[in-house]
């Protein structure tokens, strides 16, 4: 190996991976088809580090891949069976704190959080169930909020906030107390100056977000994690953009 | 299937708790291969033989459904009690399922506001002793007892629970995944 090649890849699992300065360590795994688990992350928007789904070991070291960056010659153990159990349980928690009922939502199939339980084969959700009570807000007339299946990763609040320049949700208390807040003079949605065509109306992971009308369009057992696992969609999570409605086509309707 | 010798057959024991019986319609849908299966196996009490009390030292139990009442509670302790193995087969034996979303509602205002006089005036809740009282939550199975596995979906595929059985079957911890393995 040349000097150059040392000096611009470091190494996942034994795999030698290119990187360009100043990319994180995900994003140089995911260019190079290297699949690191990951929830928080999505490639229009800047890291978050919250889900900490995408923990690998650098160095030695716990650390974030979606947050730390790439750094020459560093080595990065990422698909053990050490991790992979320890994201397990991150899920069972996160699938336990929220209300998951994967046969009457209509993100089944298309969900990340789904798709990351699958891949990791967690067959049971092992903690006892929160079962907590949550609100859903319908008063959009494109839109609905089920903060029953939330998993708080702040993706509706980076989009609304970088790419719509609205801030339309946002964070709001502590610890389990945490909860997503709509950004309107009722705290309603349909108060709210989202539109159908903004990027927060179509990033979140899960089925907490969900556009009006188009529930069960394309069928259970043809979504996007049937045929292929998530591990195996490198691409799609490297390369997919947030879907935003062309405005011509909302005025349509 | 590699089943290895066995000179006697496993008992197997199953049950809907608070279910809709899809699971059990799946577990049918095995076709068949049910021939093939009852060449290893016996049903103890099950819907299936209308045996309404478990023997003891049964091998394995399949409990569907999640648990919403005191006769639930009843049924799967005894399966507990006299199974070797425990099986939370199916959605709502795994989290509650879709039962489970009465969860955050209180079961007093839910019985008062169902069986209410259409003026609102009285309620006339049913209290015939024969019935059993439903608990405070629908509980996932794990929560009221041991379960040795899970075997997710709603219900889970005949070829899932196919999967699931011959591992068991033949001794192998059995595994399900992609593309078996579904929550919906
Ligand atoms: S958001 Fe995902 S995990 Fe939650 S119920 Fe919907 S499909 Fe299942
Ligand atoms: S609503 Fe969706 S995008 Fe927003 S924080 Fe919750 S899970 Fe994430
Ligand atoms: S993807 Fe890195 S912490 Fe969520």
């Amino acid at each position: 190996m040349s000097d150059t090649s040392n000096a611009n890849s470091f190494s996942i699992d034994g795999q030698r991976i290119p990187f360009t300065p100043g990319q994180t360590i995900l994003q140089a795994a995911l260019a190079a088809g290297v699949y690191i688990p990951h929830l928080c992350h999505h490639p229009d928007l800047k890291p978050h580090g919250s889900c900490k789904l995408c923990t690998v070991i650098v160095n030695g070291r716990n650390g974030s891949a979606c947050t730390q960056k790439a750094m020459p010659g560093i080595e990065v153990e990422n698909n053990t069976p050490t991790l992979n159990d320890r994201r397990r349980v991150l899920l069972q928690m996160l699938f336990v704190e929220g209300n998951h009922f994967c046969p009457g939502c209509e993100k089944s199939g298309n969900c990340q959080l789904q798709a990351l339980a699958y891949d990791l084969e967690m067959v049971s959700p092992h903690f006892r169930h929160a079962y907590p009570v949550r609100p859903i807000d319908t008063t959009h007339p494109d839109v609905w909020l089920d903060l029953n299946r939330c998993i708080m990763c702040e993706l509706c609040v980076r989009a609304s906030r970088d790419i719509d320049g609205k801030n339309v949700f946002m964070l709001a208390g502590r610890g389990a107390e945490s909860h997503i807040v709509v950004n309107s003079p009722s705290g309603r949605l349909g108060d709210s100056a989202l539109s159908i065509d903004d990027a927060a109306a179509h990033v979140c992971p899960v089925g907490a977000i969900l556009v009006k009308r188009v529930g069960y369009a394309v069928p259970i057992g043809e979504r996007q994690f049937d045929e292929q696992p998530i591990s195996r969609q490198v691409d799609y999570l490297a390369r997919r953009h947030i879907a935003i409605v062309p405005a011509a086509e909302t005025e349509e309707r | 299937m590699n089943a290895p010798m066995n000179p006697r057959k496993l008992r197997v024991t199953t049950t809907s708790l608070s279910g809709c019986f899809g699971c059990h319609m799946s577990f049918l849908d095995i076709d068949e291969r049910l021939l093939e299966l009852a060449a290893l196996v016996e049903f103890d009490r099950s819907p299936i033989t209308d045996i309404k009390h478990c023997s003891q030292h049964c091998d394995l139990a399949l409990v569907e459904g999640g648990v919403c009442n005191a006769e639930n509670v009843h049924v799967l302790r005894e399966l507990r009690a006299n199974s070797k193995i425990l099986v939370a087969f199916g959605a709502c034996a795994v989290n509650g399922g879709l039962p489970a979303q009465r969860n955050h509602l209180d079961v007093g205002k839910c019985l008062s506001q169902v069986y209410r006089t259409p003026d609102g005036s009285a309620t006339a809740i049913p209290d015939d002793p024969e019935l059993p009282l439903l608990l405070d939550k629908v509980y996932p199975v794990n929560e009221v007892v041991r379960v040795d596995y899970f075997l997710p979906g709603c219900p889970p595929s005949a070829d899932t629970i196919w999967k699931f059985l011959t591992d068991l079957l033949t001794g192998r911890t059995p595994r399900i995944e992609h593309p078996l393995l579904k929550f919906d």
